[in-house]
C-alpha cells in the first residue's frame, strides 16, 4: 500500500469523505503511469504505429499523460486521441440521464496501428467492449491493447487489461473515485468509498 | 453522487458542470435553456463524425421503434429523421395522413395511441396544426419529436441552422442574423428566433410588412422592410421559402415584385461582408428568394445544412430516447 496522505482539505463536494480510503496520491499515480509508459514502450518496438486513445472522461487525460511520458522516455511522441463510447453502450436504459456523447478523435488510417485504449477504472468491462465496437466501426487496427489506472475486478465480460496501474480488490457496491488536477481541479487522487 | 445503476463506477463528467438533458419530448425551443441548446449542438457535433466512418451506424437505439408520422407532407425532414434513426439502429416505419386511418375520421390521439399499442418508442410528428406535438406529448408515454406543427415551431430545423452557423463561424453569440421572407407563416423563423436569441445573437427580420408585422418586435428582434440596409452588417442571411401553399394572393402583389424587393440577387449579394453565410432551409424557389447561381456559390451552406440536419436529429433522438427509457 502506498502512503496514506490526509484527504484534500478543500470544501469541494468532490473530495473524499472522512473515513474514505485513499488508494493512490499524486506521486503514486505518477509512478503508475510512468511504469505503464515503460511497459508500452517495451511491448511495442515501433512506437510510430501506436495510438493512445482515451475513453471519456478521465481516460482522455490518461492517454495524454501516457503519450507525454512515452515521448519523454523514448523520443517518439505517439498519437493521443479520444473514442466516444456513449453511443455504443448497450445500457442506455440503465442510466438516469443519457450519457454525454463526446467527439471521437482517431488517426485517419487505423490499418497497421496498435490502439492502446486507456481508462481510469476497469470494472465490468462493458465500457471497454463499447470502445472496441466504436473503434471497429472506423476501421481495422492491427491490434487493440488496454490500459487501466485501476483494475477493481467484478468483470461481466471476458476482458482483461494489458497494462494495470494498480489492482484494487473491492466489494461490488463500493465506488472507486479517480480525480485529476487537469480535469477536476483537485490534486490527482484515487479513493474508495462505500456505495 | 447518488448511486446510479449498479454496474457503474463513479464516472461523472469533468468538473465543469455540463447541462443535462431531462426531456422525453422535443416540442419546441421556446422552453429550452441556452445550456440545453448548447448540449444538443455539442452532442450533434459528436454524432456528425458517425457519417465519416466506414460503418455509418451505432447501436445506441437498438431495439427501439420510431414512427415517422407525417400528417402534413414532407420529403427532406422525413428522410432526414428516417436516416438518423437508421444510423442509431432504431427500427422505422413511415405513416402519412393519406395512408392512415385519419382519412376514416379517427382522431389524432387515437391514431397515435395505436402506434403506442404497437410499442412505438418515438413518434416524430409533422402536423398542420400548431400545438399538435404538445397535445400528444402530454398524452403519450412515447417520446414525441416535433417535426413542424403549423406556424408554431420546427425545432430541429432551427437547431441545424444554429449548428451550421456555430460550425462555420465559430460562435453564435454576438452575430447578426437576418431572417428574410415569409416570417408570419414560418415555424422555422419562430424556432430560429428562440434559438438565436437564447444563444446571444442579434436577429433582424426582413420582408414585406404583410409577412413581417411589427408585432414580432415583442420577441426581442428588429423588424425592417429594407433588405439593402441590413445586408452590410449581416453575418448570416437566412432566406425562408415563400410558401405558395399557405399564402393567399393578397400578401404581396407578385413573385416578381417580391424578388425585386426581397430576393437575394447577385447585385445585392455584393453588399454582404466577405465571410457572410447564405442559408436556406429548402426547398429553394430558385430565382425567387435567391438567385440560382448564388444558391450554388461557395457562400451558400444550403447542402451543409442538410448534412448537419442528420447529425442534429441523431442527437435529439438519442437524448430524448435516453430520458424516456431511463430508470426512475
Amino acid at each position: 500500500m502506498n502512503s496514506t496522505p490526509t484527504p484534500p482539505a478543500s470544501p469541494s463536494p468532490d473530495a473524499p469523505a472522512p473515513g474514505a480510503t485513499i488508494v493512490l496520491d499524486q506521486a503514486a499515480i505518477g509512478r503508475c503511469l510512468k511504469r505503464i509508459a515503460h511497459e508500452i514502450i517495451e511491448r511495442n518496438p515501433d512506437l510510430t504505429k501506436v495510438a493512445l486513445i482515451g475513453i471519456p472522461s478521465r481516460g482522455i487525460e490518461i492517454a495524454k499523460r501516457l503519450a507525454a511520458y512515452i515521448a519523454e522516455f523514448s523520443g517518439t511522441a505517439p498519437f493521443a486521441g479520444v473514442v466516444d463510447v456513449a453511443m455504443h453502450r448497450d445500457d442506455l436504459h440503465r442510466h438516469r440521464l443519457p450519457p454525454r456523447v463526446e467527439r471521437t478523435i482517431l488517426p485517419h488510417d487505423l490499418e497497421d496501428l496498435t490502439i492502446v485504449l486507456t481508462d481510469d477504472v476497469l470494472f465490468s468491462g462493458r465500457t471497454c467492449r463499447a470502445a472496441m465496437d466504436s473503434i471497429s466501426s472506423f476501421g481495422r487496427p492491427a491490434r487493440i491493447q488496454y490500459a487501466a489506472l485501476i483494475d477493481r475486478g467484478h468483470r461481466e465480460l471476458p476482458i482483461r487489461a494489458d497494462y494495470v496501474g494498480k489492482n484494487l480488490p473491492t466489494a461490488h457496491g463500493q465506488r472507486v473515485h479517480v480525480r485529476f488536477e487537469a480535469t477536476d481541479g483537485i490534486p490527482d487522487s484515487v479513493w474508495m468509498s462505500l456505495a | 453522487m447518488s448511486a446510479a445503476s449498479p454496474i457503474q463506477h463513479q464516472k461523472s463528467a469533468p468538473s465543469v458542470p455540463a447541462a443535462t438533458w431531462t426531456h422525453k419530448d422535443l416540442v419546441g425551443l421556446q422552453d429550452l435553456t441556452a445550456e440545453e441548446i448548447t448540449l444538443v449542438l455539442d452532442t450533434a457535433a459528436a454524432f456528425k463524425t458517425v457519417g465519416t466512418r466506414d460503418v455509418k451506424k451505432v447501436p445506441a437505439l437498438r431495439g427501439q421503434t420510431l414512427v415517422n408520422f407525417f400528417v402534413e407532407s414532407s420529403t427532406r425532414t422525413r428522410v432526414s429523421f428516417e436516416l438518423a434513426a437508421h444510423r442509431l439502429s432504431a427500427d422505422v416505419i413511415n405513416v402519412s395522413a393519406s395512408s392512415s386511418s385519419l382519412t376514416k375520421g379517427e382522431t389524432l390521439k387515437d391514431t397515435a395511441k395505436v402506434f403506442e399499442a404497437n410499442h412505438a418508442d418515438i413518434i416524430v410528428l409533422r402536423h398542420s396544426s400548431a400545438g399538435a406535438s404538445q397535445f400528444l406529448a402530454e398524452r403519450l408515454d412515447a417520446s414525441i419529436i416535433n417535426a413542424g406543427d403549423g406556424a408554431h415551431e420546427h425545432p430541429t430545423q432551427a437547431l441545424l441552422d444554429t449548428f451550421t452557423i456555430r460550425e462555420k463561424l465559430g460562435r453564435v453569440s454576438g452575430l447578426h442574423v437576418a431572417i428574410v421572407g415569409d416570417i408570419l407563416f414560418s415555424r422555422v423563423a419562430r424556432s430560429n428566433i428562440h434559438a438565436l436569441l437564447k444563444l446571444g445573437a442579434k436577429v433582424t427580420l426582413v420582408g414585406p410588412s404583410t409577412l413581417v408585422p411589427r408585432v414580432f418586435e415583442q420577441m426581442g428582434v428588429t423588424v425592417t422592410h429594407d433588405l439593402d440596409a441590413v445586408l452590410p452588417t449581416a453575418d448570416v442571411v437566412n432566406l425562408l421559402r415563400i410558401q405558395h401553399e399557405r399564402q393567399r394572393k393578397e400578401y404581396f402583389p407578385s413573385l416578381g415584385e417580391y424578388t425585386a424587393l426581397f430576393g437575394l440577387t447577385k447585385q445585392r449579394a455584393e453588399h454582404l461582408q466577405p465571410g457572410a453565410l447564405i442559408m436556406h432551409p429548402g426547398p429553394v424557389n430558385r430565382g425567387v428568394e435567391i438567385d440560382s447561381d448564388l444558391a450554388d456559390s461557395h457562400r451558400s451552406v444550403i447542402l451543409e445544412q442538410v448534412t448537419n440536419g442528420l447529425a442534429v436529429r441523431m442527437a435529439v433522438l438519442y437524448l430524448c430516447a435516453g430520458v424516456r427509457t431511463s430508470v426512475p
